[in-house]
């Protein structure tokens, strides 16, 4: 098992290299770096210019800067951001919070919901209710995320019942703690529903195979025979089971982490990593882009190990190491 | 190409089938045939009727009439009925001269009005007083060919990928998918955006559509090409493929004449699911600012236009038809691609 662990986070490691080169090459061939608009400032000395670019090796060709960069990165400086005037490390970290707060949310939100509605899907199968679902969960599935995200824009100013953007208020700072978690709460409502509308869809859809699945399985047919009572069965026996390969989905949930809110956040402007990456990529801001991809790229690894090695904790019979 | 003729029968058997195939046929028969559908060119601006709500279509003095309207506050484009005038709508009048399938110079239009009666917005007008239906259905060629065109290269280039590694194994099989796994290790958003901003440069803005369209294929092609390999590698146990192999047929022509048909259903299915994809990645382009430009039109950019303030607070709700459109068009191709999945292979069924 650990060695299987250790294996997966070794292949990380040229990933990460090829990936961040590859963004490298990328960034280079854009005409511009993020130096071009400090230049058009009058303010700023010729001097300084040279000094910086001479740091960053960007007068060199971009393996010399990549080779720079990565000496950086390897001494634990991910480099500064030119927009924000701030370390990037600082900056991944104050969004990294924000993203990671709306994804929880949104998955404890669709996981409550899509559950039950799966196992009441699957045990009232073929009644109107799991027809309406099912229906309701493709219509879900169909909607583009930024079209929901921009029709609950719609729908907020139209009542003013929730914020058009931001993850707090202006006057945040004034208020006492447990009006800030109201405020951040009330901030996260819109964002939440806008991402967890699909992956309720799917997550349900998911469940109800599963559970009907796990009700053609003899234990079943052995529970009735015994004479259990149906409730028992349909929770002590087919939901345990059912729910099983559910567990790996919150592996993949850690991987979609980053890239899956990105256009939520834009709309609904949430000061998140995905509109961080947005517009650091619009203003060339390269080491927060790179900083960005590579973070991304190891949620993805780590998502999928966690999905793998979840699933193999809650059900013995897979064993890791046959895997391949 | 049996194979392919009777899939498609089987559709046109099951109402689900019918229905979405029939969308999706008028969807793209409207976008081939925007021009004499559009009342307007894409670029018909009309500063005196911006935010036009959409205008009432009425049945009076023997034909069809449009409502005629006012406006009242300039500041909030607020408009109200001119109570009992209108003007008559021209079915099948001359407009904006055009070249029908690119070929064909002609002037008629679906419908028209007098240019100095009133304008007709079957669907409101923008920002800039464009009228939202005529850019809708000239969005549709964009939007709507991007898919066909993205899938295409994607599936030709998955084919290849996949088959070839598939099919020789060894070397080229282990290059070949640690090269589709380092795309897929990478979130596609992420390498959408990098992509963009590092070829769109070189580009003039109304190449864009292309520059999307092979951005969108080289993202596409990994999942496609891991899935054909793995397929291939199972046919190509078969004693035919072997007899091939014996009376000396290269590869490739084993490729294309034994392991190829094969595929097709599987290549139809896939292409059909994935289609809403490319759908989807042009419309956040170029809702980011990232895709089709101005003054060209696509759904995506449409909708970017109705990220505004003013839109939410006044209530234009037409300004968001265009993501009606993409909603019905994903549904669409979603549909369309189960059906045909549960006919290819039944044990896959959806219960």
């Amino acid at each position: 098992m650990i060695a299987f662990i250790f294996r997966r986070l070794l292949m990380l490691i040229p990933l990460l290299l090829a990936i961040t080169m590859l963004v490298f090459i990328l960034m280079s061939l854009a005409p511009g770096d993020f130096l071009t608009p400090v230049k058009a400032q009058r303010d700023v000395p010729a001097e300084l210019i040279q000094a910086i670019e001479t740091e960053f090796g960007l007068d060199r060709p971009w393996y010399v800067q990549y080779y720079k960069w990565l000496g950086n990165v390897l001494q634990g400086n991910l480099g500064h951001s030119w927009a924000y005037k701030l370390p990037v490390s600082d900056l991944i970290g104050q969004r990294l919070w924000a993203t990671f707060l709306l994804s929880l949310s949104a998955f404890v939100f669709s996981w409550i919901i899509a559950i039950p509605l799966g196992v009441l899907a699957a045990v009232y199968k073929d009644s109107i209710f799991d027809r309406v679902s099912a229906g309701l969960a493709y219509t879900a599935l169909s909607i583009p995320e930024f079209f929901l995200a921009l029709l609950l824009v719609f729908f907020a100013a139209q009542t003013g019942l929730f914020p058009l953007g931001g993850a707090t208020s202006i006057d945040y700072d004034y208020l006492s703690f447990g009006g800030q978690v109201l405020d951040r709460a009330h901030h996260l409502i819109l964002p939440t529903l806008a991402l967890g509308i699909g992956s309720i869809a799917s997550i349900m859809r998911i469940m109800r195979a599963n559970f009907l699945d796990t009700i053609r399985a003899g234990f079943v047919a052995t529970a009735r025979a015994k004479g259990l009572r149906e409730r028992v069965v349909m929770f002590k026996h087919v939901l345990r089971n059912a729910i099983n390969p559910l567990i790996s989905a919150f592996g993949f949930t850690f991987s979609g982490l980053l890239s899956g809110a990105l256009m939520v956040e834009i709309v609904l402007q949430y000061p998140g990593l995905g509109q961080l990456m947005y517009q650091s990529i619009l203003r060339e801001d390269q080491f927060v882009v790179l900083a960005s991809v590579m973070l991304g790229c190891i949620m993805l690894v780590v998502g999928n190990l966690l999905a793998d090695i979840l699933l193999a904790w809650s059900d013995p019979r897979i064993r890791l190491e046959n895997k391949k | 190409m049996g194979i392919v003729w009777n899939l498609f029968k089987e559709v046109f058997r099951r109402p689900l089938g019918i229905a979405s195939a029939s969308v999706l046929l008028a969807l793209y028969l409207a976008a081939i045939f925007a021009d004499p559908l559009a009342p307007y060119e894409t670029n018909a601006i009309d500063l005196d009727r911006t935010y036009h709500p959409p205008t009432a279509i009425i049945w009076g003095e023997g034909g069809l009439r449009v409502q005629a309207y006012e406006l009242i506050d300039p500041t909030e484009a607020l408009y109200q009925v001119i109570e009992g005038r209108s003007y008559a709508l021209d079915l099948f009048a001359p407009g904006f001269e055009y070249r029908l399938l690119g070929l064909i110079p002609m002037r008629w239009h679906l419908f028209q009005v007098e240019d100095d009666a009133g304008p007709v917005y079957l669907l409101g007008s923008d920002s800039t007083g464009r009228d939202v239906f005529s850019r809708l259905v000239f969005g549709a060629r964009v939007s709507l060919f991007i898919g066909l065109l993205g899938i295409t290269i994607t599936m030709v280039l998955g084919f290849i990928v996949g088959g070839l590694s598939g099919y020789f194994g060894g070397r080229v099989d282990f290059v070949a998918m640690r090269m589709v796994e380092f795309m897929m290790a990478i979130p596609g958003l992420y390498l959408l955006l990098a992509l963009r901003s590092a070829l769109a440069p070189h580009f003039a803005s109304d190449q864009m559509f292309f520059v999307i369209v092979v951005i969108l294929a080289l993202i596409g092609w990994a999942g496609t090409a891991r899935i054909l390999r793995g397929m291939t590698l199972s046919l190509r146990q078969n004693q035919y493929v072997m007899a091939a192999e014996s009376m000396g047929q290269s590869p490739l022509v084993i490729l294309r004449k034994h392991i190829l048909p094969n595929l097709i259903s599987y290549l139809l299915v896939a292409a059909t699911l994935s289609i809403p994809g490319y759908v989807l990645g042009e419309a956040a382009l170029s809702f980011l600012g990232l895709g089709i430009q101005e003054p060209s039109a696509s759904w995506g950019l449409m909708l970017s236009q109705a990220q505004d303030v003013k839109v939410f607070y006044l209530n234009f709700w037409w300004l968001l038809t265009p993501g009606f459109a993409i909603f019905v068009t994903v549904i669409a191709y979603n549909v369309l691609g189960d059906v045909m999945r549960d006919i290819v292979d039944p044990k896959m069924q959806t219960r």
